[in-house]
């Protein structure tokens, strides 16, 4: 009996332990409990997924028990809180997030992409050592206070002289705090990528005659599209979940606009914008973020599989 | 007398940092012939070759006294343009290292960036190039296909076409065989004979066999040191220096 | 001829100067954030704004409520992520067999790093409010933040094993140690430094984490400071996010306070990381 009870669990740990180890052999019994609590801490990141995709499908599954999904997802007209028409199309949360991700894709990429080049490039290493903590202070400001600054300086002293009919509450600010936000992401990411080139492949540019814009443009960056490319998508993933800075400085108005100058509404300022209500738990408006959170889940998701996938395939070209 | 000599190097030191590398090296390297460097690992040899078309400008702390004279200029003096030197003075590495990209993109990237742009001129230089590196042959049919997709001993053909391209007049080649099997070897080593026609080539190698082979003038260096130069019969068959000769005789190294 | 020489130099010139300024921009970004919050947070900010709570009145403000409520949350946190952060990683690292389910867990926690932060919060909600029954709690707070750093933690504790020399393992088990023992003796010590500063980052990110615990359900407007795990609470980035939505002019000043300080956590936490890098690659 209690030979097969082993068996079993020999059987169950050998998905968890390599039984060629002698580890699990050990007679010190503080060991083996050693080696449960590992495979229960480890089991925790499974379980927070597990833990996400339950909760968004539960508490979306109230939500489209009353609203066609198709009626959610091709909408333009999303007004859930206020009666008597009320309206369930997302589209203008997706529309409004889509200008927040391509705002600040547009500032972001070029921009990190070239520094990323600078650095591996153009710079003595002195210059890159003196950089790169201060890249990563960049990438540590909380959001909130991107959220400010983007609401009380770069609109007021920035924008408004430029555009003097901009409204306090606009994406192009939320924007531009956003792809301040991405950028130490998209430069160290890219640098890694530029580094992975083999410096045999550069030398033999330089050997050419090439000048270091020739050797940058037609040769590393050429090399290391992937990379970067995964990325900029991996950026942009981030962009499109960032929170605080649209729920403080993009405004509260869901709208399809063109007009990067006006108020817009994001899937998740709107989120942020019914959490801090009084919306009553198990309403259908309480319902919306989880709908709402379950296609901002889906988004990012596939976006990071996507940029996965990239990688995979560019490891294997120089191996 | 002067004309002969494609290079002339002049009392050159070099450093890496507080290191020094290279020791006073003098040697005039003549035209149209296969100059072979050899000598033990670390010895400097492939320092000496890279500061010819200033590779190691590349790496940072490095210092170099002493001038090297290119067609009778100097090419360490102030102005000088580094991009076209290295346009007039090739170089093939140890390790094939083509780009990823097409085996016709690697060929015409050299012309493309000294300014061809037509197509057809494009086309001509990479099928010359790629005949005169005895490549031509065995990639006709795929000239789109992935240059990453050769075998190693293509792939460094590859490269010596790649270098062709830009019709420079001095080839550097650094230990260009010794990442290849023997066959491969082989052919580079035919394909030197046939380049040293056309161009002045200037070869590292480790192997004291393959610069008895392929080389007209032979150098040996030591710990920094240009030991002996002389021709290539003259070093191996009867050597100044007692070093040079326990070098070829294998007593170490 | 020449002129194409001249023009491929100029490029390559031009170019520098491009990559530069870009490169320049974030610095620049950066000084001018430093400056306005700086400017606008210290005219507000003495000692009085530590001791009091918050106020409908902007001069009467205080961060009282959100330090304290910071201070419990991350105090909270900082074990369990500890714990199961690095737990995780050597198991990934010194004891997972390859085979398709360790794979599908670090492809997972790969994945999990890119989720928004938010959708976390929706998750503490779920399990941790309603669910286990905990409330808007500190220790739900503790918790949800936890699993939102957890990935960050894990892979760059995994990064700090994976740089542990084979030749010290292989030493340690030459001397007949087991499996555990080589990696709590010999394998952890040597990692830890690097551990530390990896950790020490994430804890700085999860500071200014603000989104997930909105989510959850913590408190904008609080007058009291939480006095055990299952109190209610506010953190300093929520009471910054509240003073940004409020009407008054003068909250402007408020909110560059609070942001002032978390600026400076995060420079003091930056500055540690950085520390015991530097002092530990030393060697």
């Amino acid at each position: 009996m209690s030979d097969l009870k082993n068996k079993n669990k020999k059987s169950w740990t050998s998905l968890f332990f390599d039984p060629k180890i002698r580890y699990m052999n050990s007679k010190n019994n503080k060991n083996g409990l050693v080696n449960y609590i590992l495979i229960l801490t480890t089991l925790v990141s499974l379980i927070t997924t597990i833990g996400i995709i339950v909760i968004l499908l539960t508490d979306s599954f109230h939500f489209f028990k009353e609203i066609q999904i198709f009626d959610f997802l091709t909408g333009t007209n999303w007004n859930p809180l206020i009666e008597p028409n009320k309206s369930y199309g997302v589209l203008p949360l997706v529309a409004g997030t889509m200008m927040i991700t391509v705002g600040s894709a547009v500032i972001a990429i070029p921009v990190g992409l070239g520094s990323a080049i600078y650095l591996t490039e153009y710079s003595s290493s002195r210059f890159s050592k003196i950089i790169k903590p201060i890249m990563e202070i960049l990438a540590g400001v909380p959001t909130v206070v991107y959220g400010y600054f983007a609401l009380t300086f770069i609109t007021p002293n920035i924008l408004k002289p430029i555009f003097p009919n901009i409204q306090t509450f606009n994406a192009l600010s939320a924007s531009i705090a956003v792809g301040i936000m991405i950028l130490p992401m998209v430069i160290s990411l890219s640098e890694d990528a530029l580094n992975a080139v083999p410096e045999s492949i550069r030398q033999g540019a330089y050997a050419m005659g090439s000048t270091r814009f020739e050797v940058a443009s037609r040769v590393m960056v050429p090399s290391a599209l992937s990379g970067i490319i995964s990325s900029f998508i991996l950026a942009i993933s981030r962009a499109i979940g960032e929170t605080m800075i649209v729920a403080i400085a993009a405004g509260m108005r869901p709208q399809l606009t063109s007009s990067f100058l006006k108020p817009i509404q994001t899937m998740t300022g709107f989120i942020v914008q019914i959490s801090m209500g009084d919306t009553p738990v198990g309403s259908l408006s309480y319902y919306t973020i989880f709908a709402v959170g379950l296609l901002l889940f889906l988004m990012t998701l596939s976006l990071n599989i996507i940029s996965h996938l990239i990688l995979k395939k560019y490891r294997e070209v120089y191996q | 007398m002067s004309n002969q000599n494609v290079l002339e190097v002049k009392n050159v030191d070099f450093f890496y940092d507080d290191f020094q590398a290279l020791e006073n090296i003098s040697m005039n390297i003549e035209k149209n012939k296969v100059t072979a460097l050899i000598g033990p690992s670390g010895c400097g040899k492939s320092t000496f070759l890279r500061t010819i078309n200033r590779m190691n400008d590349l790496i940072e702390g490095t210092r170099l006294e002493g001038n090297i004279l290119f067609d009778g200029e100097s090419i360490y003096q102030e102005n000088i343009d580094v991009v076209n030197l290295r346009k007039r003075i090739g170089m093939v590495f140890q390790q094939p290292n083509p780009f990823p990209k097409s085996i016709f993109e690697n060929v015409a990237y050299g012309p493309k960036i000294h300014g061809i742009t037509d197509k057809i001129k494009l086309e001509e230089i990479v099928i010359e190039s790629l005949k005169k590196a005895a490549l031509f042959d065995e990639v006709k049919n795929r000239l789109d296909s992935s240059a990453l997709s050769l075998s190693g001993g293509q792939q460094q053909r590859l490269c010596i076409a790649r270098a062709l391209a830009v019709k420079p007049e001095v080839l550097l080649m650094d230990e260009p065989a010794s990442a290849l099997d023997p066959v491969a070897t082989a052919k580079i080593e035919d394909l030197i004979g046939e380049l040293k026609n056309e161009y002045s080539i200037v070869i590292v190698t480790h192997s004291m066999q393959q610069a008895a082979r392929v080389s007209d003038m032979t150098g040996f260096f030591l710990m920094g040191e240009l030991v002996e130069y002389d021709k290539t019969d003259k070093i191996f068959e009867n050597p100044s220096d007692q070093r040079t000769e326990d070098y070829i005789t294998g007593r170490f190294g | 001829m020449i002129s194409l020489k001249k023009k491929r130099m100029l490029t390559d010139k031009i170019f520098k100067v491009i990559f530069l300024i870009f490169i320049s921009l974030g610095l620049v970004v950066l000084a001018a954030l430093i400056y306005d919050i700086v400017s606008k947070g210290i005219i507000m900010l003495d000692w009085e704004f530590f001791t009091r709570f918050d106020s409908r009145f902007p001069a009467k403000a205080g961060i009282k409520a959100g330090l304290f409520g910071t201070i419990y949350v991350i105090g909270l946190m900082i074990p369990i992520t500890f714990f199961v952060g690095t737990a995780t990683a050597i198991y990934l690292e010194e004891y997972a067999p390859k085979n398709k389910l360790t794979d599908l867990i670090k492809l997972n926690i790969a994945n999990l790093a890119g989720i928004p932060s938010i959708i976390y919060g929706m998750l503490g909600l779920g399990v941790f409010v309603r669910y286990l029954n905990m409330g808007r709690s500190v220790l739900a707070g503790a918790l949800t933040l936890s699993l939102l750093v957890l990935p960050v933690v894990i892979v760059s504790a995994q990064e700090a094993l994976r740089s542990v020399p084979n030749s010290l393992r292989n030493a340690s088990y030459a001397l007949g140690a087991n499996h555990w023992h080589t990696v709590y003796k010999v394998v952890l010590p040597s990692a830890l430094p690097s551990i530390l500063t990896g950790f020490i980052l994430a804890i700085s990110r999860a500071i200014g984490e603000t989104a997930p615990l909105i989510m959850m359900g913590a408190l904008t407007f609080v007058m009291f400071t939480p006095q055990g795990i299952m109190d209610s609470f506010t953190v300093i980035p929520i009471q910054i996010f509240n003073w940004t939505s409020l009407p008054k002019a003068e909250f402007e000043l408020v909110a560059a306070s609070g942001s002032l300080l978390l600026l400076i956590l995060l420079f003091i936490l930056n500055g540690l990381a950085t520390f015991i890098r530097y002092r530990y690659s030393r060697k």
